[in-house]
C-alpha cells in the first residue's frame, strides 16, 4: 500500500494518511488505553456539539422554534420517523440509542471535515465497535423478544423446502457480514474522501496546477459534506433495518 | 479478506515501530501504512469511544430527547387545541347566524302580524264609517222620498180641488144645478184613473 510518495525532484510530498495518526495530546510517548489523545479530544468535541445542538438548541422550549431548536427538532423527527417507518412502533423503545448513534456519527463526520480536525469515524476500531454494538444489540433483542423463533430469520418458510438450507447458509453469512459491511462502509468512505482531499491539496504546491487543485479540493470538500451526512444516515437506517429483523424475524 | 486485514495489520505494526523510532529522533511523525490498522491504538480508541458513547447516551436519553419530545407534543397539543377552539368558534358563529336568521324571521312575522292587525283595524273603522254613511244616506233618501210623496200628494189634492171647482163651475155655466157630492164623485173617479 503506497500511501507515501516523496517526489523529491518536483518538491511534492504527499502525506494523505498522516491525518489519521492517533497522537497523545500532552506528550510524545506511547499511546496507552487511557492516554488522552486526539481521539479523546474530538470525541469530547462531538459530545459538546451534540450537547450544543440538542440541549442548548432546545433550551427555550419554544412553541415557535428558534433556528437551533428547528434543527434539533428536525434531527429528532428524522430519526424518530425512520425508526417508526422501518422498525415499527415497538422499535421506538430503542430511539435514544439510535439517536445517540446518529448524532455521534453525523458530528464525527462533519466535524472531521474541519481543517486540522481528526475524524474518529475514519478508524476501523471506532466504526467496528459501533457496528458490533448494533449487531450484538439487535441479536440480543431478537433472542429476548422472540426466543428460538428469532432463527426464523434464517429459515425462510416462503421458499421451497429444498432450497431452504441453502438460503439459510446464505442468510447466516449475510447476517455475520453485516457488522463488517457497516463498519468498513463508514470508515472506508471517510478514509477515501479525506485522503483524496489531502492528495489534491498536495498538488497545490505546483503553481501550474494549483488553481485546478484548489477547485478540486473545494469540489471534493462539498462532496464530502454530503457523504458525511449520507453515511451517518445510511448507518442509522441500516441499524433500523436490523432492528426490524430482530423485532419481526419472520419474513 | 481476513488474511488481507492481518497482513495489513502486520505491516502497520512494523510501521509503528519505525514511527516510534522517528519520533524518538525528533522528526515529524508520518504515517507509513494505514494508521487505522495500527493495533496499538485500538485500546485507546475503544476506551474513549465507550466513554463518549456513554456520556452521549446519557445526554440524549435523559435530557435532549425528553425535552424535544415534550416541546413537539406541546406544539401538537397547542395546534390541536387551537383547531378545536377554531371549530368551536365556527360552531358558535353558525349558531349566531342561525339566531340572527331566526330573529330576522321573527321580526318579519311580527311586522306582518302588526301590518295585518292594522289593516284589520282600519278595515273595521272603514266598514263602520261606510255603514254609518250608508245609514245616513238611507235616512236622507227616505226623508226626501217622504217629502216628495207629500209634495206629490198635495199636488194631487190641489189638482182634484181645481178639477172639482172647474167641474162645478162648468156645470153651473151649462145651467145645471150643482150637486157637490156627485161632482166630487165624478171628478174623483176620473182623477183616480189619471193619477194612478
Amino acid at each position: 500500500m503506497a500511501t507515501e510518495a516523496h517526489g523529491e525532484a518536483t518538491g511534492l510530498s504527499f502525506h494523505p494518511m498522516d491525518q489519521f495518526i492517533v497522537r497523545p495530546l500532552f506528550s510524545d510517548g506511547e499511546v496507552h488505553w487511557y492516554t488522552p489523545t486526539n481521539v479523546t479530544l474530538w470525541m469530547f468535541v462531538i459530545v459538546l456539539a451534540t450537547l450544543a445542538l440538542l440541549v442548548m438548541g432546545s433550551r427555550g422550549r419554544a412553541i415557535v422554534p428558534t433556528r437551533g431548536q428547528s434543527v434539533a427538532e428536525m434531527a429528532y423527527g428524522m430519526v424518530h420517523k425512520m425508526i417508526a417507518d422501518i422498525a415499527g412502533k415497538d422499535g421506538l423503545k430503542y430511539f435514544p440509542y439510535i439517536m445517540t448513534l446518529f448524532m455521534f456519527i453525523v458530528f464525527a463526520n462533519l466535524l472531521g471535515l474541519l481543517p486540522m480536525a481528526f475524524t474518529v469515524t475514519s478508524h476501523i476500531a471506532v466504526t467496528g465497535v459501533l457496528a458490533l454494538a448494533v449487531i450484538v444489540g439487535v441479536t440480543v433483542i431478537g433472542f429476548v423478544k422472540n426466543g428460538v423463533h428469532f432463527l426464523d430469520l434464517f429459515w425462510i418458510r416462503s421458499a421451497p423446502l429444498a432450497v431452504r438450507p441453502i438460503l439459510a447458509v446464505i442468510e447466516v453469512i449475510s447476517y455475520f457480514v453485516r457488522p463488517l459491511s457497516l463498519s468498513i462502509r463508514l470508515a472506508g468512505n471517510m478514509i477515501a474522501g479525506h485522503a483524496v482531499i489531502k492528495v489534491f491539496a498536495g498538488f497545490a504546491a505546483i503553481a501550474a496546477v494549483a488553481p485546478v487543485a484548489v477547485v478540486a479540493v473545494v469540489g471534493m470538500y462539498a462532496f464530502e459534506v454530503l457523504v458525511a451526512f449520507v453515511q451517518a444516515y445510511v448507518f442509522t437506517i441500516l441499524t433500523c433495518v436490523y432492528l426490524k429483523d430482530a423485532l419481526h424475524p419472520s419474513h | 479478506m481476513i488474511s488481507l486485514l492481518q497482513e495489513a495489520a502486520h505491516t502497520a505494526a512494523e510501521h509503528t515501530e519505525s514511527v516510534a523510532s522517528s519520533v524518538a529522533h525528533g522528526e515529524t511523525e508520518t504515517a507509513t501504512g494505514l494508521p487505522q490498522l495500527d493495533m496499538t491504538s485500538f485500546g485507546n480508541q475503544i476506551f474513549w469511544l465507550v466513554v463518549a458513547l456513554v456520556v452521549l447516551y446519557w445526554i440524549v436519553a435523559k435530557v435532549a430527547l425528553p425535552r424535544i419530545g415534550a416541546v413537539l407534543s406541546d406544539r401538537q397539543g397547542a395546534i390541536t387545541g387551537d383547531l378545536m377552539a377554531a371549530e368551536e368558534f365556527k360552531l358558535k358563529a353558525r349558531e349566531a347566524e342561525a339566531a340572527y336568521d331566526k330573529a330576522l324571521a321573527d321580526a318579519r312575522a311580527e311586522a306582518g302580524k302588526i301590518v295585518a292587525a292594522n289593516r284589520a283595524e282600519i278595515q273595521k273603522e272603514l266598514d263602520a264609517a261606510i255603514a254609518h254613511a250608508d245609514a245616513e244616506i238611507a235616512a236622507r233618501v227616505a226623508g226626501s222620498e217622504q217629502r216628495i210623496r207629500e209634495i206629490r200628494d198635495s199636488a194631487d189634492n190641489d189638482a182634484c180641488e181645481v178639477a172639482r171647482d172647474v167641474t162645478a163651475e162648468l156645470v153651473r155655466a151649462f145651467g145645471g144645478t150643482v150637486d157637490q157630492a156627485a161632482v166630487d164623485q165624478a171628478v174623483d173617479n176620473r182623477m183616480r184613473g189619471a193619477l194612478q
